[in-house]
């Protein structure tokens, strides 16, 4: 048994008080977890401490929380790690971010959450004729979608999502995610018109920032960054899908524009993702950045030297990534559940348990 | 007030399902859960659900076998409509999207489950509950003008009318505080088990009895209370489950002389018998001093005779599971497990199409007993259980619900329960926290109405149990307010629990035989000349269980030995 100090946020709607931090000195052993923390303290010292809890075991997305500033579920969070993990040695807990608090550590999830998984019309438009038996489909797109499908909806994600935190629109890592587990199902009949939804979206498939804040916030290795990337390759490579936000243009732009200088050269890359300089629709474009523009430099993040003269050529090393990646026949998906996390000692592919 | 045809309570796979099948029929349909419906505990079932969809196997068999695990108590009417419908229900649910695994010609993949004689549990990898619930939600979504959602919401009453007829229920708002009358010209319970009776045990917080103890305590018969069970593979710390699925796929049970020893038990199905034989063995060789790790409490589950990649494509959850609730690689190491409380066969009486014996009062899923498990159930047959009875009920609910004129309901109830709640809330603090008696209803039950029982030990629970039901009269709590008051919720289910509890108990103590998950060792043999029956408890009119018994249904298969 070690002691453990919690500092919650609490805040009671019905008080007309603001939110205000509560410490409780706790028991337990320390790998146990930091709900269990919280269910000590209620159970012992305080049974109005608001959380939603129920499995306990990471499985059934109740408790999201952030502990020390980070997103998670408090069931899947040891108390040492916890602590390991503090400023103070006092294990900080949260309610998630990007969502109204309604009481304590309890957020609205349907208000955003629930909201924006809706939007991605989440159920299958399954392909006709419906067969009497199953449908037959390659054994692999079942694996590759249950990693979209472990998700277990509990808003970790969305807690901490940056791009939302600018877009409030935005639709999301948690609905893109579920997007995915239809768009790469072999069953579903729409897999263009739902990837064309979500490119022409202006707070859609295009917004996410690669931050990767989603992919560490994930507790089941959902990797909802990595489905956003996998709708983008499908919507723009595969279904070319050339949507009005330039989502798709603009990542053609930049791979190009590294693949030639090496590192970023801004100037250039605006103009490419409408086309290039001569194209009609760079220049509305481009007047249509200047505010964007002339902000940078006054802050210095941009010199018109910078800008302008950009010298720097892409080193062989980088040509030969480039060489290497685009030399693949396919495309090459990485999926927990197809490839595994670390095979070191796997069989072959394809090698099945003898039940 | 709101008004429905068919209001249901719970939003597991069965409610769901009853609620899209009433849907089906053109009816108005609710559905109400204390928590969002992807919470359920449905979403904890990992290993699979069962179907005799191969070529080489028939419903009948799955049908045998069901009806051998039951230990010959099952009703086996009602266990052929649910084997024989069993393909038919898993299609559906492959067509409304469910991910199910397929083998290298792209059909259906099928793993070996315990107590089957043929490999028919269909799965998503080890998280098929989750995939099932989460995507009958994508149904709801989808159906969401033809069904209303009272997302946390929570139950205080069943409604009754003069004539003993269910007219709905009084429920409260979790998020305001609201108390609200809910009319309804059918009620179905689907509000799930009872595990938290038990501690530990692999249920989620939320299932405290509460279906079963509200259906109780307006009348209705529960049956097979006495049947609770242990599942085999538990974490040994927190009772945390460890899919049936890693047996499965091949997983041995080792003592701590590194002994197969279910080939003492059971020398042809060894680890994939019965959930009571397994279970059972597990608990013999602890007692008698071969067990493992913390006491010599805990069994080895040895999963790394299972290659890598299968592992990490088909039980991914319970690597997860070993890694941050055990620190141990399952891939690499043997993991320490213990039986378990895992599910209860018991629960409200009903017949084939889920009615039980109050007019307009349905229940599916482990609320009710049908009777499909008997005395023990086989592991991924309670998904089935709950898709097959809660379609059912939601369709018969429908059809009775065309029949029917609206019932006329007042607000007395609602403001008696008010005024239930106000009294909770002003409890002096004087007698015991909720927490306290939880644990000691917990502990009590999971070491006298466990795996080996006695008299001795059924009257010591007895006995705790009552003086638990005096003290929670008084027990405490600190939130008055109106949002989010988890705490006098929690002053509810304790209650239920309780009621429910006595009831196990009272069960087992009338049971004087051994059969299924009951095993008397002062009554250490099945004994089918008399108490090839079940029993059935219902509440007189102070409340106090009273036992009578109801016959087992017999189509095909005559009570023979149980041998695996």
């Amino acid at each position: 048994m070690a002691e453990f100090t919690l500092r919650l946020r609490r805040y009671d709607p019905e008080s007309g008080e603001p939110a205000y931090w509560d410490e409780h000195v706790i028991e337990l052993e320390p790998h146990r977890s930091v709900l269990e923390g919280i269910l000590q303290a209620r159970a012992r010292f305080d049974g109005s401490i608001g959380i939603r809890c129920s499995c306990r075991a990471a499985i059934c997305g109740s408790c999201g929380v952030r502990i020390n500033g980070e997103p998670g579920l408090a069931c899947h969070t040891h108390l040492d790690k916890a602590v390991a993990s503090s400023t103070d040695g006092v294990i900080e807990v949260e309610p998630m971010g990007n969502m109204p608090v309604i009481k304590d550590l309890i957020v609205d999830m349907e208000a955003v959450h629930w909201k924006k998984i809706r939007a991605v019309t989440p159920w299958l438009l399954a392909r006709e004729p419906v067969p009497e038996r199953e449908y037959v489909v390659p054994r692999e797109t079942m694996v590759d979608i249950t990693q979209s499908m472990a998700c277990i909806q509990c808003g970790a994600c969305v807690s901490d999502c940056l791009a939302m935190e600018v877009d409030d629109e935005f639709i999301g890592p948690a609905a893109l995610a579920k997007a995915y587990r239809f768009v790469g199902d072999p069953r579903d009949a729409e897999q263009e018109a739902r990837l064309r939804e979500l490119a022409e979206d202006e707070h859609g498939l295009y917004t996410c920032t690669h931050c990767f804040k989603c992919v560490d916030a994930c507790p089941k290795g959902v990797d909802p960054m990595g489905q956003i990337m996998r709708l983008r390759r499908i919507a723009g490579n595969d279904q070319k899908i050339d949507d009005r936000n330039n989502g798709h243009r603009h990542e053609e732009a930049f791979v190009k524009n590294i693949e030639r200088n090496g590192v970023l050269h801004e100037a250039d890359l605006l103009t490419d993702s409408f086309g290039g300089k001569l194209n009609p629709r760079a220049l509305p474009e481009l007047l249509a950045s200047a505010p964007a523009v002339v902000t940078a430099m006054r802050r210095g993040k941009v010199t018109p030297a910078k800008a302008l003269l950009h010298h720097h050529k892409a080193p062989k090393g980088v040509k030969a990534i480039f060489k290497e990646v685009e030399g693949h026949a396919e495309r090459y998906e990485l999926n927990l559940y197809v490839s595994g996390r670390d095979e070191d000692d796997a069989p072959p592919a394809g090698t099945e348990a003898s039940a | 007030m709101p008004e429905h045809d068919v209001l249901i309570i719970g939003a597991g796979l069965a409610g769901q399902r009853a609620a899209l099948a009433a849907a089906g029929e053109g009816v108005t349909v609710a559905l109400m859960s204390k928590v969002h419906p992807v919470r359920s505990h449905s979403v904890a079932a990992a290993g699979g659900i069962n179907a005799a969809i191969a070529a080489d196997d028939d419903w009948r068999e799955h049908a045998y076998d069901t009806v051998k695990g039951s230990d010959f108590l099952g009703d086996q009417d009602a266990i052929e409509i649910m084997c024989s419908q069993a393909t038919a229900e898993v299609m559906h649910l492959e067509h409304i999207g469910v991910t199910f695994h397929r083998d290298a010609d792209g059909l259906l993949d099928l793993r070996a489950f315990g107590g089957a004689s043929k490999k028919r549990t269909a799965y998503v990898a080890d998280i098929t509950g989750q995939a099932l619930l989460h995507v009958l939600y994508e149904q709801l979504m989808r159906h969401s003008d033809t069904v209303d959602r009272f997302e946390e919401w929570f139950v205080t009453s069943i409604l009754l009318d003069d004539s003993g007829t269910c007219v709905g229920v009084v429920a409260r708002d979790v998020r305001s505080g609201r108390m609200e009358t809910f009319r309804a010209k059918n009620v179905i319970l689907a509000s799930g088990g009872a595990g938290q009776c038990y501690r530990p045990t692999t249920n989620a917080l939320i299932c405290t009895a509460d279906g079963i103890a509200q259906a109780y305590r307006v009348g209705a018969p529960l049956m097979d209370m006495e049947m609770v069970q242990y599942h085999p593979t538990t974490l040994a710390e927190n009772g945390f489950l460890i899919t049936e699925g890693a047996r499965g796929e091949g997983a041995h049970l080792l003592n701590s002389e590194g002994d197969r020893f279910m080939e003492r038990y059971a020398p042809n199905k060894m680890e994939l018998a019965s959930r009571d034989v397994v279970s059972r063995a597990e608990q013999t060789e602890i007692l008698e001093g071969r067990g493992v790790g913390v006491d010599g409490k805990g069994i080895y589950l040895d999963i790394t005779v299972v290659p890598k990649k299968r592992i990490l494509e088909s039980l991914r959850e319970i690597v997860n599971i070993g890694r941050d609730f055990a620190g141990v690689d399952i891939t690499r190491e043997p993991i320490v497990i213990q039986p378990g409380q895992h599910y209860i066969m018991g629960g409200v009486k009903t017949d084939n199409d889920g009615a039980t014996r109050i007019e307009g009062l349905y229940a599916a899923g482990e609320v009710a007993c049908v009777s499909v498990h008997g005395g023990n159930r086989l592991g991924a047959n309670s998904l089935l259980d709950t898709l097959i009875f809660g379609r059912r009920s939601g369709e018969h609910a429908a059809t009775r619900a065309k029949g029917t004129a609206m019932p006329r309901v007042s607000d007395a109830r609602r403001n008696d329960d008010i005024a239930m709640i106000d009294a909770i809330i002003a409890r002096p603090h004087a007698g015991r926290r909720i927490s306290e008696i939880r644990e000691e209803l917990g502990t009590t039950m999971n070491t006298e109405v466990a795996v080996y029982r006695d008299a001795a030990g059924l009257d010591r629970a007895l006995e705790v149990v009552r003086r638990l039901k005096e003290e929670a009269d008084d027990c405490y709590v600190d939130d008055r307010g109106a949002v989010f008051n988890q705490d006098v919720l929690g002053a509810i289910e304790l209650g239920y629990m309780l009621d429910c509890a006595e009831t196990m108990v009272v069960g087992a103590i009338e049971r004087k035989e051994s059969r299924g998950a009951q095993f008397r060792t002062d009554f250490p043999k099945r004994d089918d000349e008399n108490w090839l029956k079940h029993i059935v408890i219902a509440p007189d009119a102070d409340g106090a269980p009273v036992v009578s018994y109801s016959p087992v249904t017999i189509t095909r298969w005559q009570p023979e030995e149980r041998k695996y």
